[in-house]
């Protein structure tokens, strides 16, 4: 593939001046990352709040009476978007996306600097939209953040007049965010790579952002039609999903829609989404793995298959969230064998994170905890998937606390993890400061012991028949009181998490004004972008001049050079070796 | 090092967790033990991988430590191993795969000799209806929904004529006799789910789904709605019974037919006049209720929800709880109904009577009151108080308010709403939940109070 | 395929700048623009499938009953085809930098559009006037959906055509708008195209 150095070339580079240029209207993809990354922390911060407000009903289900079902399903439904789309998409990809793709493929920012600016304003709108939901006349919608029709748009459920209008509106409005960042991200990737930065030399983390970003430009139209098609349905009385039905008593003015359509084009959407989440914290935590593990990734090839690999049977899996939506059951065959596929890319990933420790140099930083601690909780959520996945073994337990335990494993504890793992890895990048390292630790078993109190008894519930989705469980004749109780404990878990979740954002501020100064390349890393002229890099991010890159980026304790790693713009003849005749060659040269 | 006590800690919790802890798979009550099986098979395999990796990961972070003496191993890569490791992760996916593909095969082949039962899901309550007779259910669908004919039977289809029409939320099975459920749903999406019978299938308006079992102990199990269908998901509860056949048979003879059902008596409102004299003494002649009789206000309510009440005080429902000695009152007053004729007879008065709308005597914060009926209430009693048939939810507003007060107090305190043939009662214990305190109800039944 | 290809490197192997240019000048690659417009045409074109997806499942449904197509609905894809044809000559004039000529035709190529605009409105005038609404039956409802994105895209389109052609008149150098003007044809063929599929697809069911 050829490509130019773009970035040398543009001739309309976005200077800064003031304050509102630098900070606000900035241009630069640091900043745009920096933006990014406050708003969707700030909103996760509030799907987090969402989230206590649940167990404790949960857990306590006669105690707090200012939670009544409508409010929890509201809870939950806005808890669930916005921790998938509004957390996790906009963290990884407008994140670490904007954040790191130039640093690591040595551009001086995405070849479209102002559309990227105009991205993530549009993801604020979206934001605000959706917040503004709290606001309206019966509140945000309480449809689950799944939005199935009917009853997404009829009467029975919380936010059907305004809410979910809100709702649908905003996810638009973010996809269309999405899409102008997701052009800029896969052309800059293909297009703004310095010289020697051949495709295989990038970074796993750019290979994760890549195909994820490709992901979602592909799997969010799907839920763009579905929502289209759905606000027709409420807003214009046509039937696209709703049959004829008897609405509470009153018949309503549809017929012949098919709300199993619905399903298929929001799961169309929605596991590639699970993956959009899932393949950038794949690619972040290889890096953080093979950096302070001290060795090169293992099987770095078989890393970037894999995640194409995925990428690509993540679309032809959807209906795997479907085997008890009454669709065509023979689908079922199909759709748990290609699930059955993906496990084994999926678990090749996890071999070489393991082999990749395996003779390695472990220095247990605060991000190598996260990272390690990732390899755990994500193979136990994956291994649940297996269950899942199979389509007989999901019948008993699909639609209870199973699913949930399952995918907050697999897509909230995992990849929150990552985020921790790459937040505290590219801290001293981004700030110039050394965060907090003993608040850090706190905050690492704090969250690792606590995730696991919280989701491995879940499994439990539900395999004992526990349903999700349910305001209280009252009294039935199959569940022992044992279950509450341990529902209880599980709400005491949570809230312990959520609290020490403060430990990390007091941390983040407190060591951006405060942190002593962090030296360049405080981990020893070999990639482009601990070798930039200024801490934390300048608008620009090269200098006058880009780098070059000599060698892949993971070029760890190689035998006969003095130091244990070789950055990916140094120059062979710089290389200092341990025997001073020695020319450096590189692996088997 | 603490990394690695942590991840043997976490594994030998996990695995004990497993073995000892009391949360597990319901005893099995249905044939489709295959699935339990399929469950165990999948958790040897993924148990294995779970301890051997995170074992591995451990032992790598306690061996390769860090020591700035020594130097981690150049290794780019390890094809040979890679595709080792490839070609024993397929096999054990597969192991997993294959006999869920079997089990699934007989799931969706449905055997010959298995009865057609259909249940019927609505905003928030299960129905269901029985072949009769004939052995086949008529067709239907919502566009025949009507307060007569709630399930939407085909009036015109000879066959549905004799479909046996069980409007409570308790069907029943005969034990050791496949039966195919035929699953609809009259207006979003419900999932029937019983525990202990393993299998489960989404209703979707629009379309008949299925499922089917055979069910092998007999007893009382819940069905549960499973898939997220409005605020009143969590109250969308059902039992089904499973007996011998006789039993069963003997049950069936009970129900009503759809035939039955449509032929009900039509009341006369002359001759309902004389039988209403025995309640006017405590209701009052216009029905408008008394306070000091304890008696609330007949006149305006709805004729199905007298209906309801007047059968449950006969067979006991309400009015047996110690704690209700008004509802004890009752029972006798409502036995002198001696048959159905003579219930609408007066049901038929009552809706001649004048409708004025009952003195206020409750006062409270509108403003809070309107927050939590409208959040509550609302979905099923309709926005404007007015009782709505098909949530079979009575009109509250212009009735007795402290009635109203006082009904919510015996909801929360468990006097009503707690017996177990109680259909709808179960859900308001639920929904009264969110009423803190007597401030509360106060409140709610003030603003139910400006409501017309 | 060179992006197939380069993924079995095994990049620890070498060294130096970059092997798979060895003895190479740096190739004057793709302009990210042109790379960018064509990822987008790929979303786009997703979008449009899945709503013919959609449609091919809600028309097994049988409640379906299809709509007369107006005859208006030709000459709209005529004035669209016309439309391609004058942005292609246009572009062509662009390359070999003729001003009068590409001025001329990205006007008549606006001229064009903004026919096949108003004469997608009347078509959906004359539909509604005969009693073909939105809501009334699913195969108008797509009828609408469909006919009204495309719409959408078109107007879209019309946007970066309004920049370049003032540009052009403006009297801007025509090396600065020639890959603008480009751009606008390549669009402009990719939605003939999504038209094309779309009109055999509703006058055919």
């Amino acid at each position: 593939m050829a490509y130019i150095p773009i970035a040398d070339q543009t001739d309309e580079m976005h200077d800064p001046h003031s304050f509102i240029t630098k900070y606000v209207w900035s241009q630069d993809h640091k900043v745009i990352a920096i933006q990014y990354g406050g708003i969707a922390i700030a909103v996760g911060l509030i799907a987090l709040g969402l989230s206590v407000l649940m167990r404790l009903q949960l857990g306590y289900p006669d105690s707090f009476a200012f939670i009544d079902p409508a409010d929890y399903y509201q809870f939950v439904t806005m808890h669930g978007m916005i921790m998938v789309v509004y957390l996790l998409t906009a963290l990884f990809l407008g994140g670490f996306g904007n954040y790191l793709i130039p640093l690591q493929v040595g551009a001086r920012d995405m070849v479209f600097p102002f559309m990227n600016m105009l991205s993530v304003w549009v993801y604020l709108l979206s934001v605000i939209i959706l917040l503004a939901s709290f606001f309206v006349t019966g509140g945000p919608t309480g449809a689950g953040w799944t939005l199935y029709p009917p009853q997404s748009i009829t009467g029975g459920t919380p936010g059907a007049d305004m809410g979910i209008t809100l709702m649908l509106a905003s996810l638009a409005v973010f996809i269309v965010a999405f899409t102008m960042g997701g052009l800029n991200y896969v052309t800059t990737v293909l297009q703004a790579r310095t010289r020697g930065m051949t495709l295989m030399r990038m970074p796993l983390s750019v290979w994760g952002i890549f195909v994820a970003t490709v992901l979602g430009l592909f799997a969010f139209p799907a839920l763009f039609v579905a929502a289209i098609m759905m606000t027709f349905d409420n807003l214009l009385g046509t039937s696209f999903f709703l049959p004829a039905m008897v609405s509470l008593g009153e018949t309503l003015d549809h017929s012949g829609g098919s709300p199993v359509l619905f399903q298929h084009l929001f799961w169309f959407f929605g596991h590639p989404e699970v993956y959009i989440v899932a393949l950038p914290a794949f690619g972040l935590v290889s890096d953080v793995l093979s950096c302070h593990a001290r060795k090169n990734i293992f099987g770095y090839r078989m890393m970037v298959w894999a995640i194409i690999a995925i990428g690509g049977l993540s679309f032809i899996v959807w209906a795997h969230h479907m085997y008890v939506s009454g669709m065509n059951p023979y689908f079922g065959f199909f759709f748990a064998f290609t699930t059955l596929i993906i496990a084994v890319p999926t678990a090749i990933k996890v071999y070489n994170w393991v082999l990749t420790l395996w003779e390695g140099n472990i220095r247990l930083t605060v991000p190598m905890l996260f990272a390690c601690g990732f390899i755990f909780t994500f193979i136990h959520g994956g291994l649940t998937g297996i269950f899942l996945g199979n389509v007989t073994v999901d019948l008993p337990l699909s639609d209870t606390y199973f699913v949930i335990a399952h995918f907050h494993m697999v897509m909230g504890v995992s990849p929150v993890m990552v985020l921790y793992a790459a937040l505290y890895h590219w801290y001293p990048k981004m700030t110039g400061r050394m965060f907090n390292v003993t608040l850090g630790k706190i905050h690492f078993w704090a969250t690792f012991f606590g995730t696991y109190a919280i989701y491995l008894p879940m499994h439990y519930l539900g395999i004992m028949g526990l349903p999700r989705r349910y305001y209280a469980m009252g009294t039935t004749e199959f569940l022992p009181d044992s279950a509450q109780t341990l529902n209880a404990n599980i709400t005491l878990a949570a809230i312990w998490v959520a609290l020490f979740q403060l430990v990390f954002i007091f941390n983040i501020i407190w060591s951006t004004f405060k942190g002593k100064k962090a030296d360049p390349n405080p981990w020893e890393a070999t990639s482009l972008e601990w070798f930039t002229p200024d801490n934390p890099p300048k608008h620009g991010n090269w200098g006058p001049e880009l780098p070059t890159v000599y060698r892949w980026a993971y070029e760890y304790s190689v035998p006969g050079v003095k130091a244990d790693f070789v950055p990916q713009n140094m120059p062979p003849e710089e290389v200092v070796m341990e025997d001073p005749n020695a020319r450096y060659v590189g692996h088997d040269g | 090092m603490a990394f690695v006590v942590a991840i043997i800690f976490l594994i030998i919790i996990s695995i004990v967790f497993h073995f000892w802890s009391p949360w597990w798979l319901t005893e099995i009550a249905s044939n489709w033990t295959s699935i339990d099986d399929t469950i165990l098979i999948t958790f040897w395999v993924t148990g294995f991988v779970f301890v051997a990796v995170n074992a591995f990961l451990a032992y790598s972070v306690y061996k390769y430590r860090y020591d700035k003496n020594r130097r981690a191993n150049y290794e780019p890569e390890n094809h040979k191993l890679e595709i080792w490791l490839t070609g024993f992760t397929a096999i054990g996916v597969a192991a997993m795969l294959t006999p869920g593909l079997f089990v699934w095969a007989s799931f969706v082949t449905v055997p010959e000799d298995a009865i057609e039962v259909e249940v019927v899901g609505q905003q928030w309550q299960w129905s269901f209806r029985y072949p009769g007779a004939d052995g086949i259910l008529g067709t239907a669908g919502s566009e025949h929904v009507s307060q007569e004919n709630p399930l939407g039977v085909n009036p015109e289809d000879p066959y549905g004529q004799d479909d046996i029409i069980v409007q409570t939320k308790e069907m029943h099975l005969p034990l050791n006799q496949p039966v195919h459920l035929l699953l609809r749903s009259k207006d979003v999406l419900h999932d029937y789910t019983v525990a202990q019978f393993r299998v489960k299938m989404d209703l979707v308006p629009g379309t008949v789904t299925y499922l089917w079992l055979e069910p092998t102990k007999a007893g009382r199990y819940d069905i549960l709605c499973e898939e997220h269908c409005g605020l009143g998901h969590f109250v969308m509860r059902g039992s089904v019974v499973v007996e011998e056949q006789a039993d069963y048979d003997a049950w069936l003879a009970t129900q009503q037919t759809f035939a039955q059902t449509q032929s009900a008596s039509i009341g006369n409102a002359q001759a309902g006049q004389a039988n209403y004299a025995v309640c006017s003494a405590c209701h009052g002649a216009n029905g408008e209720g008394n306070v000091a009789l304890n008696a609330p206000k007949l006149a305006g309510q709805e004729g199905w929800y007298i209906r309801q009440q007047i059968a449950y005080y006969k067979t006991g429902v309400r009015g047996t709880n110690p704690g209700d000695t008004y509802g004890a009152q009752m029972a006798p007053m409502a036995a002198t109904m001696a048959n159905d004729q003579i219930l609408n007879n007066v049901i038929a008065y009552i809706d001649t009577l004048p409708d004025t709308a009952a003195p206020e005597t409750i006062t409270g914060d509108l403003a809070n009151g309107m927050d939590l009926y409208q959040g509550k209430c609302s979905v099923c009693h309709g926005e404007q108080g007015q009782g709505v048939w098909s949530t079979h939810a009575p009109r509250l507003a212009g009735m007795t308010d402290w009635y109203l007060k006082r009904q919510l107090e015996y909801f929360k305190n468990g006097v009503r709403g707690t017996h177990r043939e109680d259909q709808l009662g179960y859900q308001m214990t639920h929904m009264v939940s969110a009423l803190a305190d007597e401030q509360a109800m106060d409140d709610v039944v003030a603003y139910i109070n400006t409501l017309q | 395929m060179g992006f197939l290809k380069s993924i079995f490197d095994k990049p620890w192997d070498y060294q130096g700048e970059d092997p798979s240019l060895k003895g190479k000048e740096l190739a004057e690659g793709m302009h990210p623009k042109r790379i960018a417009l064509r990822m987008f045409l790929a979303v786009v074109f997703v979008l449009f499938m899945l709503f013919i997806v959609a449609y091919f499942i809600r028309m097994e449904l049988d409640d379906w009953r299809p709509l007369p197509e107006p005859g208006l609905l030709w000459i709209n894809t005529a004035m669209l085809i016309i439309c391609s044809i004058v942005m292609q000559w246009t572009r062509g004039a662009a390359q070999k930098s003729v001003r009068q000529q590409v001025k001329w035709g990205m006007l008549a190529a606006g001229a064009f559009t903004l026919a096949f605009i108003f004469g997608q409105l009347s078509a959906w005038e004359e539909l509604n006037n005969a009693g073909f609404y939105l809501s009334s039956n699913p195969a108008n409802s797509f009828f609408y959906v469909l006919t009204g994105l495309h719409g959408l895209h078109v107007l879209g389109g019309l946007w970066v055509w309004t920049r370049a052609t003032i540009k052009v008149w403006s009297g801007t150098e025509i090396k600065a708008v020639k890959l603008s003007v480009e751009l606008c044809a390549v669009y402009w063929h990719f939605l003939l195209l999504v038209w094309l599929i779309l009109f055999g697809l509703l006058s055919n069911t």
